[in-house]
């Protein structure tokens, strides 16, 4: 209770210093804004703009001073099963003998030469990795049930090409996933994807979306040119070849023909990344997974590492928070905002909060924040006794695997970030348990660091623990190691980045990505190290930011050392800016050449130019504050 | 930009550019209790609000019926003293403005909203569009300032902190752009390279009958 009339006070401030700033409005004029309702109050806004929470956590409007808020009608929470590979809910990609239009347009290092194909640069490791496996994709308009109380709701989606059949010529629908099909991967095994723009027109884009798109597999040890680099995009009726060599990093330098092993990466995913409309193109459903195993992360708990099997105890999670129109029911979207949308409903796996039916026994979930801006703080709760903590096992951050797992009491995850955890359900037989988000968060701008009480929070996921013991052939984490870092570069130069909002943009150094992705803000030289220092200023803000290609080691927060035994002792390929933060990062790049992005992946924050290109060369520069 | 005109591919594309031809307003529960709304009016009822404005000419219009139906849009806003950046803007804007030659006026057009409507009158205004021999098709535009608020706010000119939000210069970096009929609305940065914000711009532009034939330029 004392919570509650904390932020209602709050919001009072917030409303008296918005009076104050809209003297000269009249009363009329507010009401008009939506800001004022007819008893004379301000809505209670954390500033006009924001989305405001109601007392029960919910949204009550949308930003850009909707008339029409977007709270969505009720759903009844843990009615439908979570999308997974076993109940078809979700699927894994199948391999094709060859691609439909592959005589006319060959899979080749070179651009087919076909006239729809959207490459323009040769596939760097080809000859050296040829590909073992194809995949051919289309993306395309679909249709889908989210919860059983909204509407169909018209998404975009992943398609395998030729086995979901063809898209109606009518409607520009068709069957697709999302999350889209999931990439079982071997490290390898490379993997050519032939990825077809197949969605509709424009002026048939539901309200939002633009069909035209660049897939980003989202931390591959990937050439530049099937990294999924913002401006490849690619348009409607054009097909993209992406080359996934599946290698480790170190391949052509520190470790040559084998890679670097403790450089295993095991939980990626897939994304649209088109400039300037990443958020809602992938707000409509243009995300997947792609798994990546190895000889010691197997797939299988009886070899290796011993992790709960593939796919029957290993699970993905992409959680995301969306809203619906109180009106239609479909899926609101705010193409106005820059800060960032908050959603109020969760998502994992395409189903508002579902339920899911497991044993009592060790399970693997890849947790994954699939944005668009909000961070998440995942507790495991039971119900009957809901300030116990109930610990489980932290095993990778952003999909590498630790030095060793470690037991902790909740995840922190920034858009992009992915954990994967063990939770072992032995000791909850017959009970049931959710995986709860406790982190406050009231508008795009980031959480406040304000954990809300056990119980209190957003139950994303229920666990329905079955009562009979079965078999567990993992391993138990408390007895084991995975990779050691790799040890540190020396960096050949350090450079510093500032992420601020500049006159009402996003901006990294005080300069914005250019719609035409031409800016080469900096070189790096091939094979070598860097240490990038990357500052926030800000009180009021956060941003998850990604570098693309290769893992970092995190080595300070502020004066904070990164030491083992925490959890970001760690490869990793996003950081969470906090508020007032500096972090200090050390990289290598190594093997390929090309051109990658670093940017925020809050998407509303990385459409409005939050992003800057460097290439990786034969030959870098030395700019310190690019 | 190819030579669509916007009138003959409204006309072609038919009347009612959101329907789909299929019940997405039917629950999948089978129970028909939500409203149809054409996407596109969802848009206007959330963003684009019919305020009357005036221009720099003195003419009275309506925001939604008179500037955005049925067009390409590049919206920015500023205000007449303003120093530093906003010229800045204000110049890079008339190269973009080059880059799309004549359909500017005629199926693009340019919109500069004053963020001080009590002191850009439509006087100022005209004097400064002379001042910068600002070209036909890109009209500045002032209001009640009410009215210019609710614009702003609407069309995410604005921040969530109320002490930055005062500070009219955070909000002059960028650059609306969209098209209406379509429902593409995104942003650029105003002090981009103005080739770079003209290709943003054309990323909305009426679809091509034969899209896949898009000649991709040099973007290496
Ligand atoms: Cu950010």
């Amino acid at each position: 209770m004392a919570k509650i009339s904390k932020a209602r006070l709050k919001a009072q401030e917030n409303a008296r210093k918005n009076r104050q700033e809209l003297i000269g409005v009249s009363r009329r004029d507010l009401m008009k804004m939506g800001l004022l309702t007819s008893a004379g109050l301000l809505v209670p806004k954390r500033g006009l703009s924001a989305r405001a929470l109601n007392s029960a956590g919910w949204l009550e409007s949308g930003s850009s001073g909707d008339d029409i808020p977007c709270q969505s009608p009720p759903t009844t929470p843990f009615i439908e099963e979570l999308p997974n590979h076993m109940n078809g809910g979700m699927v894994i990609h199948s391999p094709v003998a060859a691609f439909s239009n592959e005589a006319a347009c060959p899979a080749q290092a070179a651009p087919s030469g076909c006239p729809n194909d959207g490459r323009t640069q040769p596939h760097q490791a080809f000859a050296q990795r040829p590909p073992v496996k194809k995949y051919e994709v289309s993306q395309r308009r679909t249709l889908k049930s989210v919860h059983p109380a909204l509407p169909l709701q018209p998404l975009w989606g992943f398609a395998r090409r030729q086995v979901d059949g063809a898209v109606d010529p009518n409607t520009h629908t068709g069957v697709a996933w999302t999350p889209g099909p999931t990439f079982v991967a071997r490290y390898n095994e490379a993997v050519l994807v032939r990825n077809f723009n197949d969605l509709p027109p424009p002026q048939l884009n539901d309200g939002f979306g633009l069909p035209s798109v660049v897939t980003h597999l989202h931390n591959g040890h990937t050439p530049s040119e099937s990294d999924g680099f913002p401006c490849d995009y690619f348009e409607r009726g054009q097909f993209y070849d992406q080359h996934y060599p599946n290698v480790l990093a170190g391949i052509n330098s520190t470790h040559p023909g084998t890679g670097d092993i403790n450089e295993s990466l095991s939980t990626l995913w897939y994304h649209d990344h088109r400039i300037e409309f990443t958020a809602p193109n992938v707000y409509k459903g243009l995300a997947g997974f792609y798994i990546l195993f190895n000889e010691l992360d197997t797939g299988d708990e009886n070899t290796g590492f011993k992790l709960p099997s593939f796919p029957q105890f290993d699970i993905p999670l992409i959680i995301t928070d969306r809203s619906f129109s109180p009106e239609t029911g479909l899926l609101c979207f705010d193409m106005f905002s820059l800060d960032g949308v908050l959603g109020d409903r969760f998502l994992v796996n395409g189903k508002i909060q579902p339920f899911f039916n497991v044993q009592p026994r060790r399970y693997r979930f890849r947790v994954l924040d699939g944005g668009p801006s909000r961070f998440y703080q995942n507790f495991l709760l039971d119900p009957t006794s809901p300030s116990t903590i109930n610990k489980f096992w932290h095993i990778a951050n952003d999909g590498n695997l630790l030095p060793r797992p470690l037991l902790v009491n909740s995840i922190r995850l920034g858009v992009a970030e992915r954990h994967d955890i063990i939770i072992d359900f032995r000791p909850f037989a017959g009970k049931t348990l959710y995986l709860e988000n406790r982190l406050e968060q009231q508008d795009g701008r980031g959480p406040t660091n304000n954990l809300l009480p056990p119980g209190q929070g957003h139950k994303l996921l229920k666990f329905i623990v079955g009562g009979t013991p079965v078999p567990d052939g993992s391993a138990d984490p408390s007895t084991q190691t995975f990779y050691p870092l790799p040890p540190r570069p020396t960096p050949r130069i350090t450079r510093t980045f500032r992420f601020d909002r500049t006159n009402g943009q996003w901006a990294i150094n005080n300069k914005l990505m250019p719609g035409d992705c031409s800016d080469i803000r900096f070189r790096v030289q091939r094979n070598s190290g860097e240490r990038w220092i990357l500052q926030n200023n800000s009180g009021g803000w956060q941003h998850p930011i990604h570098i693309h290609f290769e893992e970092f080691q995190l080595v300070r927060r502020n004066s904070r050392i990164i030491q083992a035994g925490d959890p970001e002792f760690a490869r990793k390929d996003v950081v969470r800016l906090n508020f007032n933060e500096e972090v200090e990062l050390l990289f290598r790049f190594r093997d390929f050449r090309g051109r990658y992005p670093m940017h925020c992946h809050n998407t509303l924050h990385e459409d409005h130019a939050m992003m800057l290109r460097f290439d990786i060369e034969d030959v870098g520069d030395n700019k310190t504050e690019p | 930009m190819p030579n669509v005109n916007r009138r003959q591919w409204l006309t072609a594309s038919g009347a009612n550019l959101s329907a789909a031809g299929e019940p997405t307003a039917q629950a999948s529960g089978g129970e028909t209790k939500w409203k149809t709304i054409s996407p596109r009016d969802v848009i206007k009822n959330r963003h684009l609000p019919n305020v009357v404005l005036t221009t720099h000419e003195g003419k009275k219009v309506r925001f939604y019926d008179d500037l955005m139906k049925d067009k390409i849009v590049v919206i920015n806003m500023m205000y007449a003293t303003c120093e530093g950046v906003c010229p800045r803007i204000t110049s890079n804007l008339q190269q973009v403005q080059k880059f799309l030659g004549d359909r500017v006026g005629r199926d693009i057009f340019f919109y500069s909203i004053t963020l001080k409507p009590e002191v850009d009158t439509p006087a100022v205004l005209k004097k400064h569009v002379a001042m910068h021999k600002i070209k036909p098709g890109w009209t500045f535009l002032t209001g009640a300032p009410a009215d210019i608020e609710l614009l702003r706010r609407k069309l995410g000119f604005s921040d969530p902190d109320p002490e930055v939000d005062k500070d009219k210069a955070n909000h002059i970096g960028n650059v609306r752009y969209g098209n209406e009929a379509l429902m593409l609305w995104a942003a650029a940065p105003g002090l981009s390279k103005a080739s770079a914000i003209a290709e943003s711009i054309k990323w909305v532009d009426w679809p091509k009958e034969e899209a896949a034939t898009k000649v991709k330029g040099d973007r290496k």
